[in-house]
Parts: structure tokens; sequence; C-alpha cells
């Protein structure tokens, strides 16, 4: 059974000047130990996604299809145990660790709430337990004592890991986890993931618009446009020889040094990615898209099977008789 | 030395703190050539941000000269009131830098009024709106920043700076704020200003992959100085200093190169340490190899400058033959 299976997801946000979806027909499934990441610009979807699979969106948002964790329909749950569900199944680490940590207390005393508030460990088993999550982390367990403004950028996220670790999750959701650090300190956090991956077989759903960062994190990549998956399969091919125009785009926007083809020649798409609540009308890409076709502006395209475990939306991939997406 | 459109001798500038001066730059020099681009590239809190500022006269400098066009600049009214028509600057947010209630015409116009450009107004706003890539400019004038989108308002602050005729274009993070597949767009836009136009741009970067992508050479700045510089090309194939090495080797594509993850962050300009400043983290020094070298004490107790590694390389490092 997968860790974390996403049915037909569609999420629309309620506003005063109409509906907006956000997300418009989404499949995607992690077993255990796998890493997936979810690639996408501003207002694709891919952060809506990660908030609706511990229902942390607004009351009024309309969720259609399914989100399954472990099997079991997360829309379908009492409170009570949605509460078991969230930290113990699965954990977010958000990007911005500075506003994700309450100020006035200190590091260790949030990671020990956590974990007394899902599990049965008493007060003193909590604190060693807090030890071992931030030594796990790559932090001296005396940090505990810190309070957010006294830890470096780096150091709090590495908190937020901890923090997202203190239920031991099956599924750890990271969205932008390093966009905000140096490239030295991205390095040390990519890794901490890649470990603990390694390590504890966690299921890791990574969501960024670094698509270079996906390919050296992740075995498999998906890439959002509007709402939508347009690209799905093994991250060195989707980067490598990427099938649908948008993550070709997306894929010269991370050059490789050294490769005589990018050399003073950056490469960019004119346009801005589609506002979700006025998409253009057919394949919403087609506006920006240096192959389109006539057809593309009437015809939206479903994800198609480019080959076994590759598929792409795009009208300029065949369409494989009997095998869709 | 000496052609250059901006030369910085020995610059330093000083931050007063309660444990002492912070030396957030300490002795830089460097030359920016007529056309090119000049990639400064480093770590948040390495001072490239300080070092571009000092240049416009907006951190006083502790040490050292800025020479723009061959002119010694001083901190009199008129020198800066020149020198920042001269030398215009490009923020990181161009969401932040706008006026929200200020149309895209009345955005360009501002510095074409307050520096009292010579020339029939609308005609320098639209020729720089143009020139940024906003055509018909027409269309983009009357509106408002909400209106158009985030690239397009990088433009209209770009088409702002190039209206006031500048010679030296200073870029803090041109594109970091932006969606990336619009980046590209906006550092062809650069490059073009430099290949058709003749301008020169510093671009203050954390992204070596910008770099490549418009920079002709590289600086690489670590607590406050200069280690490595070079052309573009050379810094990258063939980077000579283990912080240069380092940066380069966790490059997300970089996956034939070994990682080599420093352990901690840049540390406090407030406690530089002795010797070489980088060697409490150096590879070379923490794999014994400087030991072996003979040169442990140098790394530890000598300070380095920049030493010649090739045509137009240098590095500042004891390790180097």
């Amino acid at each position: 059974m997968s860790l974390l299976e996403l049915r037909d997801l569609h999420i629309t946000y309620r506003s005063e000047r109409g509906d907006v979806p956000a997300v418009r027909g989404v499949n995607l499934a992690i077993d255990p130990g796998e890493t997936v990441g979810l690639a996408g610009e501003s207002g694709c979807g891919k952060s809506t996604i990660a908030g609706a699979v511990l229902r942390l969106l607004p009351k009024e948002t309309i969720v259609e299809g399914q989100i399954l964790l472990d099997g079991q329909d997360v829309y379908a749950m009492r409170p009570g145990e949605l509460r078991a569900v969230r930290w113990t199944s699965a954990a977010i680490v958000f990007q911005g660790a500075l506003h994700a940590l309450n100020p006035v207390q200190r590091v260790g005393r949030q990671i020990a709430e956590a974990i007394l508030l899902h599990s049965s460990h008493s007060k003193r088993a909590a604190d060693q337990r807090v030890g071992t999550l931030l030594e796990r982390v790559g932090l001296p367990a005396s940090r505990a004592r810190s309070y957010p403004h006294q830890l470096s950028g780096g150091q709090r996220q590495r908190v937020l890991i901890a923090l997202a670790l203190a239920c031991e999750p099956q599924l750890l959701i990271a969205d932008e986890p390093t966009t905000a650090l140096d490239v030295m300190v991205q390095a040390q956090v990519l890794e901490l993931l890649a470990e603990l991956q390694r390590d504890r077989g966690l299921g890791l759903l990574f969501i960024t618009h670094d698509l270079s960062v996906l390919t050296s994190t992740c075995e498999r990549l998906a890439v959002m446009y509007a709402g939508r998956i347009v690209e799905d399969g093994p991250s060195h091919d989707v980067f490598g020889t990427p099938r649908h125009p948008y993550s070709a785009a997306l894929a010269r926007a991370f050059p490789t040094i050294g490769d005589p083809s990018s050399r003073m020649a950056p490469s960019g798409l004119a346009g801005d990615p589609p506002n979700p609540a006025d998409l253009p009308s057919g394949c919403p890409f087609h506006p920006r898209c240096d192959r389109a076709i006539d057809e593309c502006a009437q015809h939206d395209v479903e994800l198609r099977s480019v080959e076994v475990g590759r598929s792409a939306a795009c009208i300029h991939v065949p369409v494989e008789v009997g095998r869709h997406g | 030395m000496g052609d250059g459109v901006l030369e910085l001798r020995d610059v330093s500038v000083t931050f007063p703190s309660r444990r002492g001066d912070v030396r957030a730059v300490d002795g830089v020099s460097l030359e920016v050539r007529p056309g090119e681009v000049l990639a400064l590239v480093g770590e948040s809190g390495c001072g490239k941000t300080t070092l571009i500022r000092s240049v416009l006269g907006l951190e006083p400098l502790a040490g050292g000269t800025v020479v723009f066009e061959g002119t010694a600049v001083t901190q009199r009214q008129r020198t800066l009131r020149d020198l920042r028509r001269r030398v215009q600057m490009i923020f990181q947010d161009p969401t932040g830098a706008l006026n929200p209630r200020h149309s895209i015409y009345d955005a360009v116009a501002e510095g074409i009024r307050i520096h009292g450009i010579d020339g029939d107004e609308p005609t320098l706003v639209a020729e720089a709106l143009g020139r940024a890539g906003l055509r018909p400019a027409e269309r983009y004038m009357p509106r408002y920043p909400h209106e158009v989108s985030g690239g397009q308002r990088q433009r209209v602050l770009i088409a702002g700076a190039i209206a006031l005729g500048p010679k030296l274009l200073l870029a803090d993070e041109p594109v970091a704020s932006l969606d990336a597949s619009i980046r590209g767009e906006i550092l062809a836009l650069l490059r073009d200003l430099v290949d058709t136009h003749g301008l020169s741009i510093i671009a203050v970067t954390h992204d070596l992959g910008l770099a490549w992508n418009i920079a002709d050479r590289i600086a690489v700045m670590y607590l406050g100085r200069i280690v490595e510089i070079g052309e573009a090309e050379d810094v990258l194939a063939n980077p000579q200093h283990p912080y240069t090495q380092a940066l380069l080797s966790v490059v997300p594509e970089m996956q034939r190169v070994e990682q080599q993850i420093l352990t901690g962050e840049t540390p406090d300009p407030s406690r530089i340490p002795d010797g070489c400043r980088f060697h409490p983290r150096c590879p070379v020094v923490a794999s014994g190899e400087a030991e072996r070298l003979g040169i442990l004490g140098r790394c530890t107790g000598v300070d380095v400058e920049l030493l010649p590694r090739g045509e137009g390389h240098w590095s500042a490092c004891h390790a180097l033959p």
C-alpha cells in the first residue's frame, strides 16, 4: 500500500471574487521509502497539495477526489483520527523556519510538546527524546535551551526537521525547506534529509521550484503547471530529456555549469505563470509555449504515457493505443 | 589597472558594534572593465552587498579609495550626485522597490526629473522602456506596478536605471525573487545591455549558474575579502581556492564532483579568524593536507593576499604551488 495516494484531487479556494481552482485533477502515489519531487512555480498548486495532505487548508476550501494516508481518506477522518495521523503518519517541514517556531518558547519545549501530545512518553522521557532528535539533525542536545532567534537560519531549519521527526512519521513533506538558505547550508540540510530517508526508510515528498535540487534528492519528479501535473517520471530523465515544453524551459533555467550551450546564453520563458483564477483556454501553457499549435488553445491535454514510468501532458507526445497516463 | 570604469583600491567598510568594529569589507581591490559583467559571488554576510553600496557612497569607507572613470569619489554632494546618475543600482525585489501609487511612466520619469536629464521627457521614458523590452512603451506607461507581471516590474526598474545613461549597473541578486522560468529573460536583457550599449555590470549573486549564464569574470568573496577572481571559465572550470571549490561542489547539478559540504556557517565578521580567514572551515586544513604540505602554521598564523594562479586568475590560499 502506498504511504500517500492522491486520487483525482481537485482543490478550489473560495474567495469573494469567486472560486479559484488551485489543484485540478492530480494523481500521485508515494511508496514507503520513496522520494518524490513536486516541482513548479508560484501559484501552480504545489503548496496547496502539501497543506491538503494534513488538512491544513482554510475550512471553506473545496476538496474533491481523495487523499489517502496509509490507505485512509484524510478528508473522511473525524477530528480525533486526524490528530493521531498528523505528526505520526505524516509531518511537514515548512519554508519559513523563523515563522513556524514560537519566538518566546525554547525550541526544546516546542519539540517536547509535540511528543507529549502525540505519545505516552513521560515528561522526562520526552526531554530525553528531544536531545536525541536534536543530535539526529546535527545539533548539540544543549540547543534545546535556545530560543529561535538565538539560532542561525540553518539551525532553525534543522530544529523544524527535528520537530517533524518527533513522532516518527512514515512520510515527511518538505515544502521549500531550503529556499531561504545559503548554498552551503542548503547542501547541509539536503544531506541530512537524504540521510534520514536512507536510514529510516522515510517517504519524502519534496516540494520546490528548484528542479536541480529535486533532481539531486529525488528518484521521481512530477512537474506541475496551473494546478496539474504536466510531466512525471524518473528525475534524471525529466531533467535531462524533458518531454513537456514547460519542464524543458524550467530545466533550462538551471544551467549546468560547464555546458557550452548555456554559456552566455540565459534561457527563460516570456510571460508569467498564469493566475489560477483566470486560466488560459485549452492547454494553460499554450500562451508561453514555443511549440504551441492552433489546437493547443482549444483542447487541454491529459497526461499521456511516454514510456514505461514516464508521462507528459502535451499534444506533441504521441498517443499510445490502449495505454493512457 | 587604469582604464577600468570602476576601480576599488583597498576598500574597507566597518560597522561599530558592542564587541568592537565589524569589518564587513576588509581590504578589497577590484577593477571593473568597460563592457563586462562581473559576478560577485558569496554567501550571506560575506560583505558583497556592503561592498557595492560603498561604491555609491551609501556606506562610508573606513579605508581605501573608490575611483570612478578615473576620478576618486569623495563625499562631496556634487560628486556623489553625478556618481549616482552614472552608477545605477537594481534591487532584488522589484515589487518593494516600486511605489504602488506611481504609474510606470512616473517610475521611469522620476530619475530623469531628479537628475535634470536633457531632452523630451516622454521620449526618454519611451526609449528606456523599449530598451528594457517593454514594447510598445505607450501600452505600459499608464499602468501601475500591480497591473504587470513580476518580470515586467523588474524591467521597469531596469528602464528607470538606464534612462539616466549610466556606465555601471550594480545589480543585487537581480533575479533571486523572480520565478525560475522568467529569470532567463531578465538575465538576457542585462547581458544585452552590456553587449549592445557598452554598460558594465556588477552582479551580486549566490548563484554560480547565473555567473555561468552571463558573467565575463567572477570574484568570490569570503568574510569581507575577495578570495578568488578570474575569467568565469577559469574560475568555474579550474577553481583554485578551496572555498570556491566547495561552493562549486554543492551546486546540485554538479554530481560528477565529490561534494565538499563545509560545516557551520560563515563566521561572524566581528571575529575574523587569525591567519587565513578561511582556515577554520577549510577542507585542506581539516583533511590534514595542509600539515602534510608543511603549511599548517602559515594557514593558522599568516594572512594571505591574492596570489597569481594563471592569466588574470588570482587566489588567496597558502596551499597552492
